[in-house]
Parts: C-alpha cells; sequence; structure tokens
C-alpha cells in the first residue's frame, strides 16, 4: 500500500526549499547562508524561514563567526538531521518502486 | 506529495544541487585538450633535445648544466601553458553557464589538486638534487595520477579514472626507465587528449 510508505514521510522536509538545504549540507561540512541562496535562487526571507523550522527540529546546527569583522551564518546538518534525512529518502525510495509495479 | 513524476522530478532536483554545491563542474574538455597539445609539443622538444642533440648524457660524463636549464624552461612552460588553457576555457564555459568561475568548489578543488602535487613537484627537484633524473618522468605521471584522483572527488568525477591510468603509465615507466618520455608524452599528452575529448562531447558539445 502506497499510504503506508507515505506515513514514514518526514512532514519537516515537505517542501523544494527544505530538501534542497538537506541535500546540499548532505554533502558539504558547512554552508554559508548567501550561498545557500544563490545556490536555491529563494529569498532572504523564505530560506531563513525554512531553515529555522528545519534548526528546531533538531536537523541543522548554525554557526556564527566574525570574518573581517564581519558576522557571518553558516549551516551544517547535524547525525539526527543526517539520520532523518536518509529515511525520508528511503520510503521515497520504496514509494516509487511499489509505484513502478 | 503526490504524482511520481513529482517525486521523480524532486529526486533530480536534489541530486542536481548536491552536485552543483559540492562539486567544480565548469571544468572545460577543451582545456585538456590543449594541455594535451602542449604536452606533446613539449616532449617532443625534450626527445629532439635528448637524443639528437646532446650526446654527452650517453657519454657518461656529468649531466651538463644546459640540460638542467632547458628541462626546467620546457616543463615551466608546459605547466604555465597549460593551466592557462585551463583557466581560459573553464572560464568561458562558466560565464556560458551564467554560473560563477571562481567560488567555494573551484578553490577545495585546486586545493586537494595541489597538495598531491605539490608534494611531487618538490620529490622530483629531490632526484634532480641526486642527479636521478631518469626517475623524474614516471614521478611527475604517478604524482599527477594521485593529484587527480585526489581532485575528482570536487569535479567531475570522470576525472578519477584519467588518474588512475596516469597512475599505472608511471608505474610501467617505472621499469621502462629509458623510454620514460614516451610515457610522459602518453600521460600528459594522448591521455589529455583523450580525455579532454570525452568531456566535451560528454558535457559540452551542443549544451
Amino acid at each position: 500500500m502506497a499510504n503506508e510508505y507515505l506515513l514514514k514521510f518526514n512532514k519537516a522536509f515537505e517542501n523544494r526549499v527544505r530538501l534542497g538545504v538537506m541535500s546540499i549540507l548532505m554533502v558539504n561540512d558547512s554552508v554559508e547562508f548567501v550561498r545557500l541562496k544563490e545556490l536555491l535562487q529563494v529569498t532572504d526571507g523564505n530560506l531563513a524561514s525554512h531553515l529555522s523550522a528545519l534548526e528546531k527540529e533538531g536537523y541543522l546546527a548554525v554557526i556564527k563567526q566574525f570574518i573581517n569583522r564581519k558576522p557571518q551564518t553558516s549551516y551544517a546538518v547535524t547525525a539526527p538531521g543526517k539520520k532523518a534525512f536518509n529515511e525520508h529518502l528511503n520510503s521515497l525510495e520504496n514509494l516509487l518502486k511499489t509505484r513502478k509495479k | 506529495m503526490n504524482s511520481t513524476e513529482d517525486q521523480l522530478k524532486s529526486l533530480a532536483e536534489m541530486r542536481d544541487l548536491m552536485n552543483r554545491s559540492s562539486r567544480f563542474l565548469s571544468l572545460s574538455g577543451l582545456s585538456g585538450i590543449c594541455a594535451g597539445v602542449f604536452a606533446l609539443i613539449g616532449a617532443a622538444m625534450a626527445f629532439k633535445y635528448l637524443y639528437f642533440i646532446d650526446d654527452d648524457l650517453y657519454a657518461g660524463a656529468d649531466v651538463p648544466i644546459r640540460f638542467y636549464t632547458f628541462f626546467f624552461v620546457d616543463a615551466g612552460s608546459v605547466l604555465l601553458l597549460s593551466l592557462l588553457a585551463g583557466w581560459y576555457f573553464s572560464n568561458k564555459r562558466a560565464k556560458k553557464a551564467g554560473v560563477p568561475f571562481w567560488d567555494a568548489t573551484a578553490l577545495r578543488m585546486l586545493t586537494n589538486l595541489f597538495i598531491p602535487l605539490a608534494a611531487g613537484g618538490l620529490f622530483c627537484l629531490a632526484l634532480l638534487y641526486h642527479g636521478d633524473i631518469w626517475m623524474i618522468a614516471p614521478a611527475t605521471l604517478i604524482f599527477y595520477g594521485l593529484a587527480l584522483l585526489n581532485a575528482s572527488k570536487y569535479t567531475v568525477n570522470d576525472i578519477r579514472y584519467l588518474g588512475i591510468c596516469q597512475i599505472i603509465l608511471g608505474l610501467i615507466a617505472c621499469i621502462f626507465i629509458a623510454h620514460g618520455l614516451i610515457f610522459w608524452a602518453l600521460g600528459f599528452g594522448v591521455m589529455h587528449i583523450i580525455y579532454g575529448t570525452v568531456l566535451y562531447y560528454k558535457y559540452e558539445r551542443g549544451k
């Protein structure tokens, strides 16, 4: 049943921007806010709200530091974030497999 | 979260983001072809110099100083021209695709390329210092192959196989030491041209 797999879908990832953020952070140690914005082609406000949602879930770690006296915010994925994203991908894969049959 | 097509589309988008954010994808096949051509010219000049002009090398005498000068100018110009071609064609490709040429991925790729490459360069200088000039050609091939293997994680994956080929050629060259220049021309010349052409047809032509 397709619905069974749907239940395992993580609500936190039900968005294009959030999936994009997680994809980028899975393959990079840490990524700056500006670079995320550039890669995803979204506005500051939009990106910030999705980032804080993911942060609240405990999937993202925020790294704030000063570079040449300018504040810079970078993001990295946490261990629970990695686990949740992998599980989400697995259920997506299973769903696609069952639909193919 | 509805149709299969939507899911597949979002998967494709995620894969694209993973690649674009972590790999330097502007690397142009044309720069590989150019580097190969420069290497072949450099090797031909070295061949002419070593085998037809300089009989002293075989007379058992000490290696003359002009050999070193020639070696540095020849190898140095090949390296410099290849880097310039690499910069020119990759920059052009990045502009065409509308992406920045110099960003975090470019820096990461170059850092990972140049660490083994610089170690190899210094190692070759040490060989030169001790007069083991016949091991230089195999050593450059092996270290260049290792450098490519290392950099391949941060750019198009095809470079990995080019690196492995260079390492194998270098190891064979270690045995057939008298033909070092031929292996060098094969590795830096012919292999670059083949790989450049493959990359160009795979990623650039008509895109």
